[in-house]
């Protein structure tokens, strides 16, 4: 059994009553055993709702979805013994304390009495909540609560846990925590799911991702592999003082550079940029030999390029070239592209 | 199903796993009933109580209720009491745990099938409602002076459980089908018109010059109750027969099961 995979959809479909078109349209993925597999896309993809089929709380209108091989309609009850779902907003029982709220989520899964008293106090422990075993839940934190309803889904030892937007609302020491706690359960063999549209969430955290948008799977990759499939999205970004030549032949010079895909002119160097006076970049073996433009000059131009290759590679070419022009370089920065870039090239700008 | 080094797991929650849940999430509302006992006390006797004081004590030593009221009357209170203890152990938090709390989703994500969690919430209620309804009788008894037959307290349990049950599983319906922000109406829309066309305060009998209060009386599921735990206990009452009473309350409580339950499908899968 352990053969199969963690959590797989095939052709699901799903079409909620009295809505025009599928929430769920025709998606197809697998989550391989113990990787961290992330899930984005736009409110209102189809996220939730393909994690609603495989936590069997929706049911699919067509195709299939498993998890650990159990088909989720037929064996859905075998399904929630071997799953967790940690979900956005808090769902903690509030009439009981957080201890017992592990524990009579182990009592549901039938842990019994003995190792789930074991248990909750190790995952209290864990989650740095030993001192809010006996609080009550209305008196928890946003940060706290995620942490306990992290402890409870793993009180029944899931193979596959669901993260739905694990990092919504919470500080900056809530979060990393939360990433390294992904991180250890990762180590540990638990495959997660998570769902969020927070790319340098997704970025740092999943071992593949998968983007979804209109209920269809745009793309599936590592973060990496996702990246290297955006050609044009590195960028490098210099505000030169046009020596001899003009901004127009400076362009059509550095768009013969090989890597340069395109080259754009921005606004105007801010004025408030680096100073003119700024030493020029000492960059390889094409120096910058011109003197140092008069203070205020109002001529700087600045180029955005877009490139396929590592941005880094062409910082060298790029002020080389400038220089023998009589270009000085006064600023230079360089843009990695970023899975935000990939997310919003596939699914567009349109607000949901 | 393949069975492998996990088997024994596999076999555990797939086969015995349902009702093992399903008891332990009995145990949870059990214990937390444990833990609010004195509010549970308050909800499911101040309100009876205070039936008897005005309306047999009150009223009775100005002669404006004859003094055989009371034994008329403390019948209908145990119907009641069995039915609105257990009513209200569903309805009220079955609406918050759908919409605000959320609390429920512990409960269908647990290894038992879905229906269950709702059968769970019936049984639960149920006792809730029995209890609520046996604590009456020696307050009951206390406060007004009456006499029942023992050969009558087996019918009259038979007819609170049913009472009991009749109140979870219309609470189900309820519960499942009011939104949050509506349910302020449910006292006056619902709860009051229950309360009293359900021949508790009155045997249905004396109703027959009244015509049409009979008829509504007659449509109100819990008119048998009432009337069956009045044939039990106090069968000098001129009284509806207990095995009709038996029928329409069971009838009843299956009818309203089965809409309960689908409503209660309906809201926790979409």
């Amino acid at each position: 059994m352990t053969n199969q995979p963690a959590a797989e959809v095939r052709e699901l479909v799903k079409r909620y009553p009295k809505s025009p078109t599928n929430a769920v349209d025709g998606l197809s993925f697998t989550v391989e055993r113990g990787e961290v597999f992330g899930l984005l896309g736009p409110n209102g993809a189809g996220k939730t709702t393909t994690v609603g089929v495989l936590t069997t709380r929706v049911l699919p209108t067509g195709g299939s979805a498993r998890v650990t091989g159990l088909d989720v309609v037929a064996d859905a009850v075998a399904v929630r013994s071997r799953l967790a779902v940690v979900p956005q907003r808090v769902n903690l029982d509030r009439s009981l304390s957080v201890r017992d709220n592990l524990i009579f989520h182990a009592a549901y899964h039938g842990v019994g009495r003995a190792e789930r008293n074991c248990r909750a106090d190790a995952l209290l422990d864990r989650m740095g909540l030993q001192d809010k075993a006996k609080a009550v839940v209305d008196d928890l934190s946003g940060g706290q609560s995620q942490r306990v309803m992290i402890a409870r889904g793993l009180m029944h030892r899931p193979e596959v846990l669901f993260l739905d937007e694990p990092s919504t609302g919470l500080d900056p020491q809530a979060r990393l925590f939360v990433h390294d706690q992904v991180r250890e359960l990762r180590d540990e063999g638990v495959t997660i799911v998570l769902t969020t549209h927070d790319m340098d969430e997704a970025q740092k955290l999943s071992d593949r991702v998968g983007i979804v948008d209109h209920g269809k799977l745009l793309t599936l990759d590592t973060p990496g592999g996702l990246i290297r499939s955006l050609p044009g999205c590195g960028t490098v970004e210099v505000t030169v003082a046009p020596g001899t030549e003009s901004a127009d032949e400076l362009v059509a010079r550095l768009i013969e550079l090989p890597g340069v895909e395109r080259v754009e002119q921005l606004a105007a160097a801010p004025p408030s940029g680096v100073p003119s006076d700024m030493p020029p970049i000492p960059n390889g073996p094409g120096r910058i030999a011109a003197p140092p433009a008069p203070a205020g000059v109002d001529r700087d131009i600045r180029l955005r390029l877009y490139v396929d290759t590592e941005p880094a590679a062409l910082v060298g070419p790029v002020v080389a070239l400038l220089g023998s022009h009589d270009a000085q370089v006064s600023d230079l920065s360089l843009g990695e592209p970023s899975l935000e870039d990939i997310f919003i090239s596939l699914t567009g700008r349109d607000l949901r | 199903m393949t069975i492998t080094g996990n088997g024994q797991l596999v076999e555990r929650t797939t086969s015995a796993g349902p009702w093992r849940a399903f008891l332990a999430v009995l145990g949870r509302d059990i214990f937390v009933t444990g833990k609010e006992l004195p509010a549970f006390l308050a909800q499911v006797l101040v309100q009876p109580f205070f039936f008897l004081l005005v309306f047999v004590v009150v009223l009775g030593r100005g002669g404006f209720v004859s003094p055989d009221y009371g034994s008329i009357m403390l019948p209908g209170l145990l119907a009641m009491n069995a039915m609105f203890a257990a009513l209200q152990a569903v309805a009220f938090p079955l609406v918050f745990e759908f919409s605000w709390s959320r609390e429920i989703e512990d409960r269908l994500l647990a290894p038992m099938p879905i229906p269950l969690v709702a059968v769970e919430k019936i049984a639960y209620a149920s006792l809730r409602g029995l209890v609520a309804s046996v604590l009456m009788v020696p307050i009951g008894m206390l406060m007004i002076d009456t006499h029942w037959p023992a050969s009558g307290l087996g019918p009259a349990l038979l007819m609170v459980v049913l009472g009991a049950l009749l109140g979870a599983t219309m609470g189900m319906v309820i519960g499942t089908a009011v939104p949050p922000r509506r349910i302020n109406i449910l006292f006056a829309v619902i709860f009051t018109p229950l309360m009293f066309t359900g021949s508790v305060q009155y045997p249905w009998h004396s109703l027959t010059d009244l015509r049409w209060f009979q008829v509504i009386s007659a449509l109100n599921p819990l008119t048998y109750v009432s009337e069956g735990v009045r044939a039990a206990l106090v069968p000098q009452v001129p009284h509806l027969p207990l095995w009709l009473c038996i029928v329409v309350a069971a009838a009843a409580v299956v009818v309203l099961a089965l809409l309960g339950i689908r409503g209660f499908l309906r809201r926790a899968l979409d």
